[in-house]
């Protein structure tokens, strides 16, 4: 008996999650259908899934296979720390980190964009270069930036801040002015 | 000639190199030399011995230049060799590490970072009225662009409206950006090249552009006349007289560009078919803008997804097939032209109205109210230091700018400042294309191709 309405509520759930999903957007339900806790959210008029973060290199393989989205046109990360107020989107565990892509379908003429919780305990997610060869200097660039490490990446490296740089710039912690401006033959602080 | 003919073998003495040049003696070679088959093959050659260069001597086989190079038994070396970051034609500082086989190119891997200063941190500084400051810097050849972008997803948060005429006055200012950055590309791509005249010529062209746009914007370049909410500024007594003057001022220049360049020969040795790309790759790796559309794939956002008033004006999307630095070239000419089509029509149909929305939350009262008004002094000196409160809720908004697509991805916390801006700079994802341009590539083609991807480094490195 509580089996059953256990898993009767889980379908309620699901049910409802699957509500969310209008019928306009055909690409969210197929994603919907084939990855377990991918959520849909109506942004502005643009179409977000959220997708869990095992998921992440599949989904993108699917949208490029099967949903004809060509080319991965950006990717980045958003770091909530200290957000004062925040969107959360119900049925998504809101985590410290979100990677954000936006994928474009050239044949469809459509966006969609996909976002994966990351946590700041372990901030690995699955590299997409191989799909999206693209995105080899975006990942390079979240990873510069906020530390997200994407498995998978053929060259995973700082790109836009030098080689022996410590910490991750992006990072709401990682406050500015933290390094003093120095000048060369400055005689320093009297 | 007819005993050259019959004459094989080492003992060949040629004293002339008519046997390269007339195909009936195609067989005749000196030993060493690979016989020539195909018509290609056979004007390269043809090309080489008429340089001048070319020394056949009487006993030996060896053909001092122009012939084929010695084959290196065993495994190649190879050789990595940079260029830049302080190279003329590298644009700013770009630096590209080369791994050369011989003076062939194996692979190519941009060296990015030199110009990072944080835009991205700083933008979540600024409240939203001062962020056009900041991403207007971004990419500097096109600034236009880049605070359109900024203001449109801005405006997608707020769901505010803009009016008509402000919309016209963007989109005006749009494609005077997209001329003013598409007239230093020939510039900068003709001196690269060697056609050191051409920037001259091209840097003309542009300063009168940017006469235009510091007509109506007061500023020449990093304009941040595009706030979100409309724009700065209505446009001042005589835009239409200028704009129309500067129409037929750059129609001139390109169609001297045009008879300059395009069927120059050397010009055609340098680009035709160097740096080829093909549709796949190119979207594989999320090229944009003039790239993708050399590659004979017609994609313009201002035609596919429609922002601004571009569907309601008329011009065309220049596309080409080869996907090579020629085609690449052509298209930003004719793009030139496709801007003066809509600067034109902007001029004609300019609609009347407010070049702002009348919205009290993001739009300052007009000056004349501030010196009358006590409540139009604070809402003016609150809305331009504490700025407007933006509501929770991210967005991406993308337009297309001269280099391709550019996007902003803003997530706001619904407070005064951004939590967090991103901007996607074509600049940064084309470099990554020129991978497949430039291997198996000439080093000395490396300069026509990353002129060619015409990288800001302002907007790459942000």
């Amino acid at each position: 008996m509580a089996d059953d309405a256990a898993q009767a509520t889980d379908e309620d759930a699901r049910e409802e999650v699957h509500e969310v999903v209008p019928p306009w957007d055909e690409v969210a339900a197929a994603l919907w259908e084939r990855f377990d806790g991918a959520v849909f959210h109506d942004s502005h008029g643009q179409a977000v899934v959220y997708l869990d973060r095992t998921h992440w290199a599949d989904a993108a393989t699917m949208l490029r296979d099967d949903e004809q989205f060509t080319s991965c046109i950006d990717m980045t990360v958003v770091d909530h720390l200290v957000d004062a107020e925040r969107v959360v989107v119900p049925g998504v565990g809101p985590a410290r980190y979100e990677v954000v892509a936006n994928l474009l379908s050239h044949p469809r003429n459509r966006r969609i964009r996909l976002i994966t919780e990351v946590p700041a305990d372990d901030t690995t997610v699955a590299s997409i270069t191989a799909v999206y060869p693209g995105m080899n200097f975006a990942e390079r660039e979240a990873y510069d930036m906020f530390g997200i490490e994407f498995t998978g990446h053929p060259d995973l490296t700082r790109i836009l801040m030098p080689d022996d740089w410590v910490g991750h710039p992006l990072r709401k912690d990682d406050a500015p002015a933290r390094v003093p401006v120095t000048f060369k033959g400055d005689p320093g602080p009297r | 000639m007819s005993d050259a003919t019959d004459t094989t073998g080492s003992d060949a003495t040629e004293t002339e190199h008519a046997g390269f040049t007339d195909p009936d003696d195609a067989e005749v070679v000196a030993p060493g030399m690979t016989l020539v088959e195909e018509d290609e093959e056979f004007e390269r050659l043809e090309r080489q011995t008429d340089e001048g260069d070319q020394l056949l001597t009487q006993h030996s086989e060896i053909v001092v230049t122009g012939g084929p190079w010695p084959e290196v038994e065993g495994e190649s070396q190879t050789m990595i060799i940079n260029m830049g970051p302080q190279h003329p034609s590298t644009h700013g500082v770009l630096r590209i590490m080369l791994e050369l086989d011989g003076e062939t190119v194996v692979r190519a891997k941009p060296v990015i970072g030199y110009l990072h200063t944080g835009m991205e941190k700083t933008g979540e500084q600024l409240t939203y009225v001062q962020g056009g400051t900041n991403v207007t810097r971004m990419d500097y050849a096109s600034p236009i662009a880049n605070e359109l972008v900024f203001a449109m997803a801005v405006e997608r948060l707020l769901d505010v409206e803009v009016p008509e005429r402000a919309v016209w006055i963007r989109m005006l200012l749009a494609e005077l950006s997209r001329m003013a950055s598409h007239l230093l590309f020939q510039a900068t791509n003709g001196m690269d090249l060697g056609a050191v005249s051409m920037m001259l010529y091209g840097w003309r062209e542009r300063e009168e552009t940017l006469r235009v746009l510091e007509l109506i914007t007061g500023l020449r370049m990093n304009h941040n006349f595009v706030r979100p909410g409309g724009v700065a500024a209505d446009l001042p007594d005589g835009w239409q007289l200028a704009c129309l003057d500067l129409c037929e001022i750059v129609e001139r220049g390109i169609s001297e560009y045009d008879e300059l360049l395009t069927g120059n020969p050397i010009w055609l040795e340098r680009m035709v078919g160097v740096g080829v790309i093909t549709t796949e790759e190119a979207l594989a790796l999320s090229a944009s803008g003039p790239i993708l559309r050399s590659t004979g794939f017609a994609w313009d956002l201002r035609k596919t997804q429609p922002y601004l008033a571009y569907d309601d004006v008329d011009f065309d999307v220049i596309y080409t097939e080869n996907g090579d630095c020629f085609d690449r070239y052509r298209i930003r000419l004719f793009e030139i032209a496709e801007s003066i089509k809509i600067v034109r029509q902007c001029v004609e149909r300019m609609p009347a109205g407010d070049f702002r929305v009348q919205d009290k939350k993001v739009t300052p009262p007009p000056r004349a109210r501030i010196d009358e008004s006590m409540e139009a002094l604070i809402h003016h000196f609150k809305l331009f230091t504490e700025g407007f409160r933006v509501p929770a809720g991210e967005t991406y908004v993308a337009v297309e700018s001269p280099r391709g697509e550019v996007g902003c991805y803003l997530v706001s916390d619904g407070t005064g400042k951004p939590a967090r801006m991103h901007v996607r700079g074509p600049s940064f994802y084309n470099l990554q294309s020129m991978h497949p341009m430039i291997s198996e590539r000439m080093v000395a083609d490396g300069v026509a191709i990353v002129s060619s991807v015409d990288p800001i480094m302002g907007e790459v490195d942000r």
